[in-house]
């Protein structure tokens, strides 16, 4: 009987999955592209490269599950996707951090220059006389009309409120797999992936509110786009941990993950913790401040 | 389990599948490596084709051989293709080659994602070549993408934008697997100061890339979004600024540009140490060097925008930390220098072009240097000076390290010696022509020959014709490269060693390398110094 010993790193030989992802990459990235370019078929190619990708990912992760199930991993394959996972999540947060950076840009630089700060007096007189900087703002030109701003208090509060507790209630989930208390372990994780969806939940409810009461849009000038970016890639993250989330729940619920095993807990952990930070990030920064 | 387990292990010590399985389904560092390599070879010769079309149609003055606005296509392409297609994927296929010999590791650290990085890259190019053929041409706003000129591209547009995000989310995951693979996979007993310093360098350009990569996908997605949503970032109108998007992309740009020269460092300071038979000078200095580089390009960027209008404090701060880069950049080039100081040198085709990059590089940096200096860069901003810079740090730079680094490494790849007078041909007439090329544009740029512009003034005439002729030259020169390369297969049998006692683990194993290397690691002793 062959054994893998501690010290054999685990290499696996060939895999169609990536060549999978490949082509579902295409279809969406060229259904995407002759979509925009008004092409209506362009739309249905996207549908089949995502598709093709949620395929790719189920294919793949279960062969990742499986192999991992089976022993195959040592503690130094499961060191690599510790590390894999951190630096994607350094590279999600860069993502955001250009985002941010826009909105700081905009808000601290370009408004008032256009308002006529520094040395951009005659920019003011000549191109956008009698506009104020202030924020929010959709610009001089108005662009996309009257509108009112997102107020912090209300949604976005309870928001916040909901996926803090969240990261509350992973923690202690978390620790509950450590100690071998399944039955906390288990309600614990359905009750963090419920308040995210319950997020992503009231955030449409907010983005309906925006829509429809406030005339608050993706086009609203430069507060449009700032608000509708950030909160709409973070809603997307969101969503992503949240499925991630019941994944894992159904996993625990097959048995899966012991105390010393269970780098995916931690994975999904890990991106469920940075979504959060991101959030309180963005309620100081782009509802609050 | 085990029945699955048997199974799978019965393959262990084979050698590759057969046919386009072994390609297409690859997990072998080495099968990779070689893909990113030919992969790149390929780039390299179309964004030549488009350096052709761009020298031939500025070889004398007035329109001649194509319109302008195909001409704007052709040097927005060849930048894309050159800096994304050729000299990165390039850097990425040693580091798939090298990097799992040079530390002891049995392969990359996350094998199938090491198959998905190279497999995005054949499909981003597909997606941005096939603009050369739609509806309003290729991109022709230059490589920047600075709107609001960028909005202005037809259908090539959101084929551009994705593109770029395909090779970003390849560049991602190459530099993810490749800082993996470095911090988890290194044989025991080799701390980090003991690594090679190509390890070393690319460990730090990795890092680069997850954190800039990101950035261009958000600049990008901005553009994207302004175009087709309704977005205001770059526009005035609605409180936005053109001017962010030239912050956003530099702030990835400057990272980039030493993403593309780092690892060339390294190669440099693997073979310089090999042909001068002395140990490389001040390897720990190098690594504090090359990480100050690393954190320095972070706080440069606006040294791209002088003349963009910026608050004067600020270009203060960014003249001032760009010209401190001339400090750990300096540490870098004197250590070469003291390395070889009473070597035993000898000059094969690897050592030549390390010995060419060690001065062409450094003009391009002097060059640079010029260009910090904000009052005058006042001047040279948008001028061949500039074209002659970046060519200068990028030629007989990036692509001068990455053909010593095929010729150094090209025996434990194929098992075969090369022929060593073709490669000196191909070393002397790249290296007449590569300057034959680049350095009459300095004289251009600052008699004020404009950039990204297909006629000129006459006074230009006779450097242009000679960069033409230079441009021409060196593109030639080129198909040698191809056939020493190919005509290795004929050359005589390689030792394991190949050269005269090199250090480093990549030379313990038989030239060429088994389809598998240490798959135990290597038992090094708590003494080795790889170039201490």
């Amino acid at each position: 009987m062959t054994t893998y010993s501690d010290d054999r790193y685990y290499i696996p030989h060939g895999s169609h999955w990536p060549a999978v992802g490949s082509l579902g990459l295409l279809f969406l990235m060229v259904g995407a592209s002759t979509w925009l370019n008004g092409a209506a078929t362009g739309f249905y190619v996207m549908l089949a490269g995502l598709a093709i990708i949620i395929f790719m990912l189920t294919g793949w992760f279960a062969t990742v599950i499986g192999e991992s199930e089976g022993g195959r991993y040592n503690a130094q394959v499961d060191k690599s996707f510790r590390q894999g996972m951190f630096w994607f999540i350094f590279s999600e947060v860069m993502f955001f951090a250009c985002f941010f950076g826009a909105l700081f840009y905009a808000r601290n630089m370009a408004v008032p220059w256009l308002g006529g700060s520094g040395n951009s007096f005659f920019t003011n007189m000549l191109l956008w006389e009698g506009f104020e900087s202030t924020w929010p703002t959709n610009g001089p030109g108005n662009i996309g009309g009257e509108y009112e701003a997102m107020a912090p208090f209300g949604l976005p509060l309870i928001n916040t409120v909901l996926l803090l507790s969240s990261s509350v209630t992973l923690t202690i989930a978390h620790h509950a797999l450590m100690a071998g208390k399944r039955v906390q372990l288990t309600s614990l994780l359905a009750t963090t992936f419920l308040l995210g969806f319950a997020f992503v939940y009231l955030q449409g409810v907010e983005y309906i509110e925006a829509y429809q009461h406030l005339n608050l849009k993706l086009t609203s000038g430069i507060y449009g786009s700032t608000f509708f970016m950030l909160t709409g890639f973070h809603g997307m993250h969101v969503t992503i941990g949240a499925i991630m989330l019941t994944i894992i729940w159904f996993r625990v619920l097959k048995g899966h993950f012991t105390a010393d095993n269970h780098f995916a807990f931690e994975a999904v952990a890990w991106y469920w913790h940075f979504v959060d930070v991101v959030w309180v990030s963005l309620y100081v920064f782009v509802y609050w401040m | 389990m085990t029945a699955v387990a048997q199974a799978h292990d019965s393959h262990d010590d084979h050698g590759p599948v057969k046919g386009i399985r072994r390609w297409l389904f690859s997990t072998n560092h080495k099968d990779i490596g070689t893909m990113y390599l030919v992969f790149s070879l390929t780039m390299f010769f179309v964004g030549g084709a488009m350096a052709m079309v761009i020298r031939s149609e500025l070889a004398i003055p007035g329109l001649q051989f194509v319109h302008p606005e195909f001409f704007n296509q052709m040097t927005t392409m060849h930048a894309l293709i050159m800096i994304f297609g050729a000299i990165m994927p390039a850097f990425v296929g040693l580091a798939n080659w090298m990097i799992p010999l040079m530390i002891g590791a049995p392969d990359m650290a996350l094998p199938r994602m090491n198959n998905w990085s190279f497999w995005i890259l054949p499909i981003a190019f597909s997606m941005l070549l096939s603009t050369l053929l739609m509806p309003g041409g290729a991109p022709a706003a230059g490589w920047t993408m600075y709107p609001p000129l960028v909005l202005q591209t037809g259908d090539a547009f959101p084929f551009l934008i994705f593109s770029i995000h395909l090779m970003g989310i390849s560049s991602i995951m190459g530099a993810i697997n490749i800082i993996v693979t470095i911090i988890n996979m290194r044989a025991p007993n080799m701390s980090l100061l003991k690594m090679p310093m190509f390890v070393w360098t690319w460990l730090i350009t990795a890092y680069l890339l997850i954190a800039v990569m990101p950035v261009l996908a958000g600049a990008v997605t901005m553009l994207l979004t302004d175009q087709f949503f309704g977005t205001s970032f770059f526009l005035a109108a609605g409180g936005g600024d053109p001017v962010m998007f030239q912050h956003i992309f530099w702030f990835f740009g400057h990272p980039e540009v030493y993403i593309m020269i780092l690892p060339a460092f390294g190669i440099v300071s693997e073979i310089i140490p090999v042909f001068s038979r002395k140990p490389l000078f001040g390897h720990d200095s190098m690594v504090y060097a090359a990480s100050s580089i690393a954190f320095l390009s972070f706080i440069v960027w606006a040294h791209h925008m002088f003349t963009v209008g910026m608050p004067f404090t600020g270009q203060l701060f960014f003249m001032f930390t760009t010209m401190m880069i001339a400090v750990p950049t300096g540490v870098k080039i004197f250590n070469w220098v003291a390395t070889m100081w009473r070597g035993a040198m000898s000059f094969e085709t690897p050592m030549l072009f390390s010995l060419a990059f060690v001065f062409l590089f450094t003009i391009g940096g002097f060059s640079g240097l010029m260009l910090a200096i904000a009052p005058a860069d006042i001047q040279y901003h948008d001028t061949y000076f500039v074209v002659a810079h970046f060519h200068y740090v990028l030629v007989p730079g990036s692509v001068f390290a990455i053909m010593a680094g095929a010729y150094y490494w090209l025996p434990k790849w194929t098992g075969h010696m090369y022929n060593e007078k073709l490669g000196k041909w191909h070393f002397w007439l790249s290296t007449i022509f590569v300057n034959l090329t680049f350095f009459p544009m300095h004289f251009l740029g600052l008699a004020g020959m404009p950039r990204r512009i297909p006629d000129y003034s006459t006074q230009f005439a006779d450097f242009n014709a000679i960069a033409s002729i230079g441009a021409f030259g060196f593109g030639l020169s080129q198909l040698l490269f191809v056939w020493v390369i190919l005509s290795a297969r004929k050359g005589k049998l390689a030792t394991a060693e190949v050269w005269d006692n090199p250090p480093g683990l990549e030379w313990t194993v038989p030239s060429p390398a088994p389809y598998h290397t240490f798959e135990t690691p290597p038992n090094i002793g708590a003494n080795i110094g790889f170039e201490k």
